[in-house]
């Protein structure tokens, strides 16, 4: 009976066929490690956003009169309205923890180089579109930080030689952030932009699938057919897909159950800290909910220190690191650009850090902790010392990618191992 | 490389403090404890009689309190709400926008989220550094909200404070280091009853700016209780197919 069913979907559409090729007979390299959990992660709070985001607008009043209170009603009147809202609060954050060290494991493991580069672009339109969803989001709750925070950001476009003034209206669709900009931003957080990173996120994942999955060796498991004694292939039953057009090593374990096991425990761990946000710190120390947002936007009173989220603190302290607009919007953007560019940065045909040199792990090392510190001065007030570290982060960050194009031609590497290490 | 680490964590504190600037009241400790429900509801009668005058909540509902801090609601409608209003609506006033922006420089700000928007210390400290300054509009003065609108309302209960101002010298100049308040005359509170009565009014303030907080706990720890015991068997699971891997 159930055979019969199932036979009949799959006569219709490939069910079983796709459940097959993409999870049950994936090959997925059994090296993969604490690292490579953040992909299946960010995947889950997607969901998340999606799903507690749904039932959010059921009592989100998307007007400059009534948003605030309506976000009150949700966290006082809506029954666990808070654990819905907290969620999505929580969620965002975590997303962005979750992308940045997905991103950083692929920098660390060169799992843009060839043949990934598609790959990490998709990824980083991903990127790209999620920092506009959360920022089309946080104008939502329509507090002062909302107001000042989305205030700030659109008048960088303003920057913009000859179009500037006329794109920033055309963005807010009035003078001044007003009720039309709350509802368009409404607009495109709640379906345009979730629908572009719905799609991204496919598109990804079948890239990915086509390439498979890089790993800490950053070694091929799939070698040319005919090029690997039966003893050598895989024991596991690997799709054909797969197994038709290569070689498939004995390294290998298929992502379900093996991959989806490891992703859960890991997951397990990460919603005990979401938990933990959620339940008994949801603010994060004015970190994932800054206090001033707990005002009702004033377009008359400009609060004393606008600070972005912090997920948007290293590119805003890039920003203010210049002294001039125009070139600070520029090096905001450039910097973003980089790392797109990343694939045809780095000319080194080594993947792996563990197999590079001690110049890349010593740059990369740094590369990291510019980023953090780039992040950490964002949050604090322009002040002359903090704008010179700022300055002085802004060009290690930048420096990081000029370096990485020089020596990677013709970089001292380790040589690499026949197979993953077992 | 873990040198480098060490040197620039090191820098962290010492470049916090040279970002502030002007005098910064010292902040005393508010009590805040939500299970405590007779300091809540102390709080709620001191929020009611003092502050709901010119101050709404207007987001948060009577027979919310009644219901959180366990008060019956004829008790609400008899000794907390003083107007027409039913138990279920929020706890709002009739002070008109526009006039009591004139009135007091600046329309008095709802205080549902100020425990959020401000801290629990700050506003207990503020509540109690009320001091006499003939120059202002009220005869008063704050030493941590300075030149503020808002006149002393608790005066019957604390009475009144005159201010010592302390100076030290800064590069040569005079600046300001430190306001010493002193009791000038008795209110019909102690200092001691007074200080209990400020910590239940932050302590309800606090409750109000977020009063899932009072299930918020107890839900999460089975949360995280139960992510435990997930974890236990998912890793088991994990072990047990991943055993012949390696």
């Amino acid at each position: 009976m159930w055979k019969n069913l199932l036979d009949w979907i799959e006569y219709r559409i490939p069910m079983m066929r796709v459940a097959n090729m993409h999870a049950l007979q994936y090959p997925a390299p059994k090296n993969m490690n604490f690292w490579y959990v953040f992909g299946f992660i960010a995947t889950v709070v997607l969901v998340n956003q999606i799903v507690t985001g749904i039932w959010l607008t059921m009592n989100y009043v998307p007007s400059a009169e009534g948003a605030f209170a309506s976000v009150e009603y949700i966290m006082r009147d809506v029954d666990y309205g808070w654990i819905l809202r907290y969620m999505h609060s929580t969620g965002a954050s975590a997303f962005f923890v979750v992308v940045y060290l997905h991103m950083f494991r692929g920098m660390m493991y060169g799992s843009y180089q060839k043949p990934r580069e598609l790959l990490w672009l998709f990824g980083m339109f991903i990127y790209l579109a999620l920092m506009a969803e959360a920022f089309m989001g946080y104008l939502l709750p329509w507090g002062q930080m909302s107001y000042w925070g989305a205030q700030v950001i659109i008048s960088l476009f303003g920057a913009i030689p000859v179009i500037g003034d006329d794109l920033t209206l055309w963005i807010r669709g009035d003078y001044v952030i007003s009720g039309a900009t709350l509802n368009r931003f409404f607009a495109l957080h709640v379906i345009a932009l979730p629908l572009v990173i719905v799609i991204l996120v496919f598109l990804h994942i079948v890239a990915l699938h086509e390439v498979g999955s890089n790993n800490p060796q950053g070694i091929n498991i799939k070698h040319p057919k005919g090029s690997l004694k039966e003893e050598e292939k895989t024991k596991y039953n690997i799709h054909e897909y797969y197994t038709g057009k290569y070689d498939i090593i004995d390294d290998v374990v298929p992502f379900f159950p093996h991959i989806v096991l490891k992703d859960l425990v890991a997951f397990t761990v990460f919603c005990a800290a979401c938990a933990y946000v959620i339940f008994f710190n949801p603010e994060m120390g004015g970190l994932f909910i800054e206090p001033p947002n707990f005002e009702p936007a004033n377009p008359l009173k400009t609060p004393e220190h606008i600070a972005p989220v912090w997920y948007f603190t290293p590119f805003y302290a890039i920003l203010r690191a210049v002294p001039d607009k125009l070139l600070g919007v520029l090096a905001m953007f450039g910097a973003i650009a980089m790392l797109a560019a990343l694939p045809w940065v780095d000319r080194c045909k080594v993947r792996s850090i563990k197999y590079r040199s001690g110049l890349h792990k010593l740059n990369l090392t740094v590369f990291a902790i510019v980023f953090v510190l780039l992040g950490w001065l964002g949050l604090k007030p322009a002040t002359p010392t903090f704008t010179l570290m700022s300055q002085i982060s802004t060009l290690l960050y930048f420096g990081f990618f000029g370096f990485l194009w020089l020596y990677s031609k013709n970089e001292k590497t380790k040589p690499l191992p026949a197979r993953i290490s077992k | 490389m873990k040198k480098l680490l060490i040197a620039l964590v090191a820098l962290i504190p010492s470049l916090a403090i040279a970002a502030g600037g002007g005098y910064q009241h010292p902040l005393e400790k508010a009590k805040i404890d939500l299970e405590d429900k007779a300091s809540l509801q102390r709080g709620a009668a001191l929020f009611t009689n003092y502050c709901l005058g010119c101050h709404q909540m207007q987001f948060h509902r009577y027979n919310r309190s009644a219901q959180d801090l366990g008060i019956p609601e004829e008790l609400v409608k008899e000794n907390l709400i003083f107007g027409d209003q039913k138990v279920g609506e929020q706890m709002t006033n009739a002070m008109p926008a526009k006039e009591s922006a004139k009135w007091f420089g600046k329309q008095p700000p709802d205080l549902t989220l100020i425990a959020r928007l401000r801290n629990p210390d700050w506003i207990y400290t503020y509540l109690k550094s009320f001091y006499i300054d003939e120059s202002k509009t009220f005869g008063v003065n704050n030493a941590v909200f300075k030149d503020v609108g808002m006149p002393h309302v608790l005066e019957p209960l604390q009475g009144t404070q005159t201010a010592e101002y302390v100076y030290t010298e800064v590069d040569g100049e005079k600046t300001l280091s430190g306001i010493k308040l002193v009791q000038k005359t008795q209110g019909s509170m102690t200092p001691e009853e007074f200080d209990q009565a400020m910590h239940d009014l932050v302590n309800f303030l606090e409750y109000v700016g977020e009063p899932s907080k009072l299930e918020s706990h107890k839900i999460g720890t089975w949360v995280l209780v139960f992510l435990a015991v997930f974890f236990v068997f998912i890793y088991l699971l994990k072990k047990e197919y991943w055993r012949d891997v390696h």
